[in-house]
């Protein structure tokens, strides 16, 4: 067994009792990343340096008997939407090229001052759009369970560098599914934790209302670990929660007996793919088994869910993508004459396809004359979205649904087809759209070898019981004890 | 139809920038005159990731001020974003308020020709300031300073109530009498920190719809919001007398050719493509703080105005002048208490200690004696120890040194003179060194008395007590 083959904790506990350092730990993940890297093409920036002198100080605290959290020394990966101070940040565009922050996010201040070495930049959707990793500015990753798949979107670079144990773990982000889906298509755990619980600062805005930084790691476990350092009030962030985080590993194996899981019958419809559809059938009996009940819930605006986040979310985006106008960072038209086509052709050099059709769909959305049909529409649905959810967990403790409709799919195959692609999303969204914790847990294989995922959502801030709920069916199939058939 | 056959329809947007000591939404410094981009970081300069984190300072400047206007005072008030590009604006949006700003419905009165005045108050946002774009600065490119940006700006937006150049000066006035009373904008109008736009339409007398209206932008002086909007009103009126239509657009005022000159016009406006900002919640004023904010209101103006001509008894003319700021018209009110003539007290407050201010350059806040000690000085004038114009140089003195006044009257022995027999002894001395003028008084030229006084006073090194001196002189003379 290979020193990356542990779980976070598990290096955790060693490190604890000091039979492997952190340095050791860390050169592992750097000879993993340069073995099987080349394949999976999850990093961006590999920060060895960096990842080095931190491992060296975590060490330093471990001789002197004072880590500085219960992951000091683990290291972890990136996606490249946080900023790091020093580290170049791209956000997986051109348009930031070359730009290195002069501070750090929130988050990546947390994890620094917790101890875990930080690895490297993971490669994602450019501005966290997109449901493949195929519309990186660079290049597109891939699943390692099946290198001719995408890995999923947009954190698809943080899920294919934790399911091909380069890393042990990582942060992502998800704005309509981009922790949870990638989490599915690669038999990794991901949490997107409730709006505000996470804090944004420092993190590169896709759309503000929705953007939600979370964990994405091996084993549940894990998530909660690496959750307990990052949920934390910012005052930095005025979305941020004024909300105490509770000790989320501290009931994980509290089981469901009693539970009431509710199933939406809006998301058992057409569409879906069988094996997906049978694996998660099974995945129910298994919890009802394990003591749960299940109950039929109804999410009856679900159906409008996709078209309201492809108003909001590229309503806000277009907003926040204006600074990016090649006056003070990242690249410039050099040969432009005069501001307004030093504009343009910076944002038509640096911006990919597909950040161009949002942004220009959400411009559309915002425009006078245009707002109250769609904009202030999308706002009021994403009212009745919530609801829904309200009154469901006025009835179940979580709901539980497929994370993905298909298992990962071929690259290359829905790049010309964005409607299909965005369908991709249409069980992660509505969680986006009404604030709430989700998770996706491993719940089985194809046939082909293609994981499965399941989704749990549950009440605001109620993450510590999707954990628990989560956990309860790891234990009884420690699906992800099956690595990636990657060859190094 | 001449000018005289239409009627102009004004409103102001006036913009104050607010005193606080950080920008709206981070900790950077506001002061004024700083190296270029030195007051930034990361959140002002718009860098990737940054969020808005409120001030909120400005929310009480905001509630002071509306409610000081009357207006009422919003409980929950939403931000919005404002989409355009321009080098000066960081983010590529300015966070202000839009369809839900903190104050709405006040009013503000002015004087004019023919009486007060009330101007209605439409509304009161909170907004950020953009940066300064600089042109030309070398090699004819084009700088960027973003000291100003984010720095925090009340939009106080009338209705169009306003219906000449004068009464748009007035209001301006009045406003920024009020902003600058309230403690929450230096009125500064030469450092932009005051600024106006303003809405100009024209219509036929008697004309109930108003005409199409053209906005004027950035006019940053009293003489310039004047010049800008007669000039436009009749423009707008040849237009129309030339048989064309006004149409809506942006207007800049040129000051050195003094016209008003197209900026944009209503085909070319932006779409701003207003939405609410989402990194900002709601805003929500709770009661206590509108109340707690309405018992600290100060006095405003044109109340203080009304009380000094009633309580003390002055002239409108000095009670304007006195209550123009309120440091001075705090310090009258500090000296009348423990001096009873009001008007003498602001003949002296008119005459001499604006004057020592205005020569020294100081400003009231470092005065050196105490009110008490004004008050003291002008009882000795009245009580003939000092003559007035030795209390002059003993203010002076005072104004320097900060020295108590009797004790300046005694180091300087500028004690006047009331003892009879030193008098009677210069009078008789003076009568007897010019016996052919006391021929001529006595022959019934009375002119020459003056010159005796003089003559008098220049003897007592101007210390006699001039009644004492007139009464003795008039007695001899006459015997």
């Amino acid at each position: 067994m290979q020193l990356t083959d542990l779980t976070m904790l598990e290096l955790a506990a060693k490190l604890a009792g000091r039979t492997v350092s952190s340095e050791e730990a860390t050169r592992a993940c750097l000879e993993r990343i340069r073995q099987v890297d080349p394949k999976v093409r999850a990093f961006l920036r590999v920060d060895e340096e960096g990842a080095l002198a931190a491992a060296r100080a975590s060490d330093a605290r471990r001789k002197a008997g004072s880590p500085a959290s219960a992951l000091d020394g683990v290291p972890l990966g990136l996606k490249d939407i946080f900023l790091t101070e020093g580290v170049e940040t791209t956000a997986g565009s051109r348009i930031l090229e070359g730009f290195v922050p002069p501070y750090d996010a929130t988050v990546v201040r947390l994890l620094k001052e917790a101890g875990l070495p930080l690895v490297g930049k993971l490669n994602m959707d450019e501005f966290a759009m997109g449901s493949s990793n195929e519309s990186s500015a660079y290049f597109p990753s891939h699943n390692p369970y099946d290198l001719s798949r995408t890995p999923g979107g947009s954190s698809g670079g943080s899920a294919a560098a934790v399911a091909a144990r380069e890393v042990f773990g990582a942060l992502g982000t998800d704005t309509g599914g981009s922790i949870r889906q990638p989490a599915a298509f690669t038999n990794t755990v991901g949490l997107k934790p409730t709006y505000g619980r996470v804090s944004r600062y420092g993190v590169i805005a896709y759309a503000s209302s929705l953007d939600q930084p979370g964990p994405m790691a091996r084993t549940v476990a894990d998530t909660a670990a690496l959750l307990q350092l990052i949920a934390r009030h910012d005052a930095q962030d005025a979305t941020s929660a004024a909300v105490e985080a509770p000790d989320y590993s501290a009931d994980l194996e509290g089981g469901v007996r009693g539970l009431k899981l509710g199933v939406p019958r809006e998301y058992f419809t057409e569409g879906m793919d069988p094996e997906v559809e049978a694996s998660i059938r099974e995945t129910l009996r298994e919890y009802e088994r394990l003591g749960a009940t299940l109950v039929d819930v109804s999410l009856p605006h679900t159906k409008y869910a996709l078209a309201t986040y492809y108003l909001l979310a590229p309503a806000e985006a277009s907003s926040n993508l204006a600074r990016y106008d090649g006056i003070r960072y990242g690249q410039r038209a050099k040969d432009a004459r005069g501001l307004k086509e030093l504009y343009a052709l910076t944002r038509e050099r640096g911006f990919g396809p597909e950040v161009k059709r949002r942004i220009m769909l959400g411009t559309y959305a915002l425009s006078a004359g245009y707002y109250d049909a769609y904009y202030l529409r999308a706002q009021k649905v994403r009212t009745l979205i919530r609801e829904d959810f309200t009154k469901a967990f006025q009835q179940v403790d979580a709901v539980l649904s497929p994370t993905s409709p298909v298992p990962a799919f071929k690259l290359g195959e829905k790049v010309d087809d964005p409607l299909s692609m965005y369908l991709m999303d249409v069980f992660t969204l509505p969680c986006n759209l009404a604030g709430l914790p989700g998770l996706s847990v491993p719940c089985g294989f194809t046939k082909a070898g293609l994981p499965v995922g399941l989704q749990v959502l549950g009440r605001p801030f109620d993450e510590a019981r999707l954990l628990r709920i989560a956990r309860a069916f790891e234990r009884e199939h420690d699906f992800f004890l099956r690595p990636a058939p990657l060859q190094g | 139809m001449p000018v005289s056959d239409f009627q102009p329809v004004i409103g102001l947007e006036v913009h104050a920038q607010l005193i606080t000591q950080s920008k709206i939404f981070c900790g950077c410094s506001t002061a004024f005159g700083a190296e270029p981009n030195r007051n930034t970081c990361p959140v002002c300069l718009g860098m990737p990731g940054v969020l808005p984190v409120l001030n909120q300072r400005v929310v009480e400047f905001a509630v002071r001020t509306g409610l000081a206007l009357e207006c009422t005072v919003k409980k929950t008030s939403v931000w919005s974003r404002k989409n355009y590009f321009y080098p000066d604006l960081p983010k590529g949006y300015q966070i202000t308020q839009y369809d839900l700003p903190i104050c709405e419905h006040g009013r503000l009165v002015i004087d004019t020709p023919q009486g007060e005045k009330v101007i209605r108050v439409l509304r009161i946002h909170m907004e950020e300031d953009a940066g300064k774009n600089v042109h030309d600065a070398g090699g004819g490119q084009s700088l960027v300073d973003l000291n100003r940006a984010g720095v925090p700006l009340l939009e106080i937006v009338s209705e169009p109530d306003l219906r000449d150049a004068d009464e748009a000066v007035e209001y301006l006035k009045a406003m920024r009498d009020v902003l600058v009373y309230l403690g929450v904008n230096d009125g500064n109008l030469e450092e932009g920190s005051f600024r106006c736009d303003a809405n100009v339409s024209v219509m036929p007398k008697g004309s109930s719809t108003y005409g199409q209206r053209c906005e004027l932008k950035n006019l940053n002086s009293f003489r310039f919001l004047k010049q800008a909007v007669e000039y436009e009103i009749s423009r707008q009126v040849d237009v129309i007398e030339s048989g064309g239509k006004v149409i809506q657009e942006t207007r800049l005022w040129d000051v050195n050719q003094g016209v008003t000159r197209s900026m944009r016009s209503k085909e070319e406006a932006h779409d701003y493509r207003y939405f609410p900002e989402p990194d900002l919640p709601p805003l929500h004023v709770s009661d206590a703080a509108i109340d707690a904010a309405a018992k600290a209101l100060p006095e405003l103006p044109r109340a203080k105005l009304q009380r000094f001509t009633s309580q003390y008894g002055l002239p409108a003319y000095d009670a304007r002048i006195l209550t123009a700021e309120r440091p001075l018209a705090d310090y009258f009110e500090a000296c009348a208490a423990h001096y009873a003539d009001a008007k003498k007290l602001s003949n002296w407050f008119l005459g001499e200690l604006m004057r020592l201010l205005k020569e020294e350059g100081t400003p009231l806040s470092a005065l050196r004696f105490t009110p008490a000690q004004l008050a003291e000085l002008l009882g000795a004038v009245d009580k003939g120890t000092v003559s007035a114009n030795a209390g002059k140089d003993v203010l002076g003195e005072m104004f320097r040194t900060g020295k108590a006044p009797s004790d300046i009257i005694a180091e300087k022995g500028l004690a006047q003179v009331s003892d009879t027999g030193a008098i009677e002894a210069v009078v008789d001395d003076i009568l007897a060194k010019n016996a052919g003028e006391v021929e001529k008084y006595r022959a019934g030229k009375t002119q020459v008395f003056g010159f005796f006084v003089g003559q008098v006073m220049r003897a007592m090194k101007g210390k006699g007590n001039p009644t004492l001196v007139n009464e003795l002189l008039k007695k001899k003379l006459g015997g």
